[in-house]
């Protein structure tokens, strides 16, 4: 057993970045429409894909990462407006909705993509390492660093400061009384699962080349997406973040200092708070 | 300007509604009064598009045309606003929020932010606070505030009076007199008979959801034995 380095500690750091970006997507969905899409891993899977091959075929990672957001954010508005729109309001159908929505986009991409596993190629300037505080680190992880405060920061604004945001807000309150002051709530509901999707569509392009893609590489982020929004309170963007925060670092954790029980590190605690707050960190009754 | 006519209402059913119908004409103060469950409340969400209750039978026409089966966020863009049973604030927004969330804070025309904060000076006092640190009369200016925001023709008031000291509840009954002589029509539903007769034109008053009786505001309170009669006050 040893303790943590620096250089551990920043791929806990990085890791949670890439965490808190998928999951904020997660929660944005979870705590607005009520809807928890375990399809989310999948369109992180998929937004891994399109972000390689439109970064291939391209040779350009800013195009890649934007046609896997946009490439996301389509499924995304096909899944609710040509599915989850037949069973709003059933909590369990919506569940195994996606569920096999899930399935269905990893045999979809396992046909088109094969089982090889494929990493995102990044752009030059991100390649290598930089020095400080006497290590060398990976300058693309930095970067995802970086991302992930930008993301936070976008989101926080969004919410906050902007006419969408408090809409958002109002619909998370009451959406039968924000409909009733003329505001067509569902317009705003896809807007939101858009944009949740779009998020996970990033973490993959971003995710994907760091992580490497690989047919299954949806059911661990999903899983460490759904510990976070558990961990951090659905719909709360602080609660997705902390979340994040928590199970990077205990991830690492466990993956250094215990590697026989890496996941009950982190699905240990995750037990233990919900014992005393079920709702999460920052969750609020519905 | 509104007509409802033999409306018939069901949650699952429960048969409510019972061929309620009524008109608020342009303008006008119309009381609606009733004891408790007796389907005021039905009768506003029917009126509002909102679901539950079903609306099985009967028409709602506003300005000539039907408003069965059009989704509410419609009916409030046609200009009829709602200030719900309860309020029904929304928690995680600022007082003003409540207002530019409906309306950009840059607007010029109709009920702006800043004319709006000019009716009610207690709301601008308390702009950046949220909706649950409010005191109980200024929930109710606020949820008054909010429903202007659409610039309606008519609001649905349902119970403004619930819960307010009798100083707020004088208050309320200025502030409504104040938006019938700009011109708004208002459907008031009270329990708080008294203060929806020194407002009201006409009243209507509603058992088991039918109207049983309708008359000049004026004559019911000169005529207690209605009161007694339909609403069982002494
Ligand atoms: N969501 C609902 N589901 C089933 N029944 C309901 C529902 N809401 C109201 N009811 C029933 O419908 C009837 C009318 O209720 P409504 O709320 O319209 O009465 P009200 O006149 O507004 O009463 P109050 O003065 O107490 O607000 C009552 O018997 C009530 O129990
Ligand atoms: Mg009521």
């Amino acid at each position: 057993m040893s303790g943590l380095n620096a250089f551990q500690l920043l791929n806990g750091l990085t890791f949670a970045a890439l965490l808190f970006i998928v999951a904020s997507g997660f929660t944005l969905i979870f705590g607005l429409l009520r809807i928890v899409n375990l399809a989310h891993g999948a369109l992180y899977l998929l937004g891994g894909y399109l972000g390689y091959a439109a970064a291939s075929a391209t040779g350009s990672f800013l195009v890649g990462v934007l046609a896997a957001m946009a490439g996301v954010a389509v499924c995304g508005l096909i899944l609710d407006r040509g599915l989850l729109r037949f069973v709003r309001g059933y909590e369990l159908r919506q569940v195994l909705l996606t569920l096999g929505v899930a399935f269905v986009l990893n045999d979809m991409t396992l046909v088109i993509f094969g089982g090889d596993t494929y990493t995102v190629p990044t752009p030059d300037f991100l390649k290598g390492a930089v020095r400080f505080w006497g290590l060398f680190y990976p300058k693309y992880r930095l970067f995802v660093l970086a991302l992930g405060v930008v993301v936070f920061i976008a989101l926080w604004v969004l919410l906050n400061k902007t006419r969408l945001g408090a809409l958002i807000r109002a619909g998370v309150d009451d959406p039968e009384i924000i409909a009733a002051m003329g505001i067509n709530i569902r317009k705003v509901f896809l807007l939101t699962f858009m944009l949740g999707a779009a998020l996970a569509g990033l973490g993959g392009a971003v995710g994907g080349a760091f992580l490497t893609l690989y047919p299954s590489a949806d059911s661990e982020i999903l899983v460490f997406s759904l510990a976070v929004v558990i961990i951090g309170g659905r719909g709360s963007l602080v609660g997705a973040a902390v979340g994040a925060l928590i199970v990077g670092m205990l991830n690492t954790i466990g993956q250094v200092m215990f590697p026989e029980f890496a996941y009950f590190v982190i699905f240990g605690p995750m037990a233990a708070i919900l014992a005393f707050r079920p709702l999460g960190l920052f969750g609020k009754a519905a | 300007m509104l007509e409802v006519a033999d409306l018939h209402s069901y949650y699952g059913d429960a048969h409510v509604l019972h061929g309620a119908s009524l008109e608020v004409k342009t303008g006008e103060v119309v009381a609606l009064l009733g004891r408790n469950g007796m389907g005021k409340t039905t009768l506003i969400r029917s009126i509002m598009g909102l679901t539950p209750p079903d609306v099985r039978e009967g028409s709602v026409r506003w300005k000539g045309q039907e408003l069965r089966g059009v989704p509410s966020h419609e009916i409030a863009k046609r200009g009829i606003a709602i200030v719900p049973q309860g309020r029904r604030l929304f928690p995680s927004l600022t007082v003003t929020e409540h207002l530019t969330v409906l309306k950009k804070a840059s607007a010029t025309h109709g009920w702006t932010v800043a004319k709006a904060f000019e009716f009610f000076p207690r709301l601008a006092e308390r702009r950046n606070n949220r909706g649950n640190q409010l005191s109980g009369g200024e929930r109710q200016m606020l949820a008054v505030a909010r429903a202007l925001m659409i610039d309606p023709e008519l609001i649905l008031m349902d119970e403004p009076s619930e819960g307010l000291a009798p100083v707020m509840v004088q208050h309320l009954e200025g502030i409504i007199l104040q938006l019938k002589q700009a011109g708004l029509g208002i459907l008031l539903v009270e329990q708080n008979l008294y203060s929806a007769l020194a407002v009201a034109d006409r009243a209507y008053i509603l058992e088991t959801g039918r109207v049983v009786h309708q008359a000049l505001a004026s004559d019911i309170a000169e005529d207690p034995s209605t009161l007694t009669k339909f609403l069982g006050v002494h």
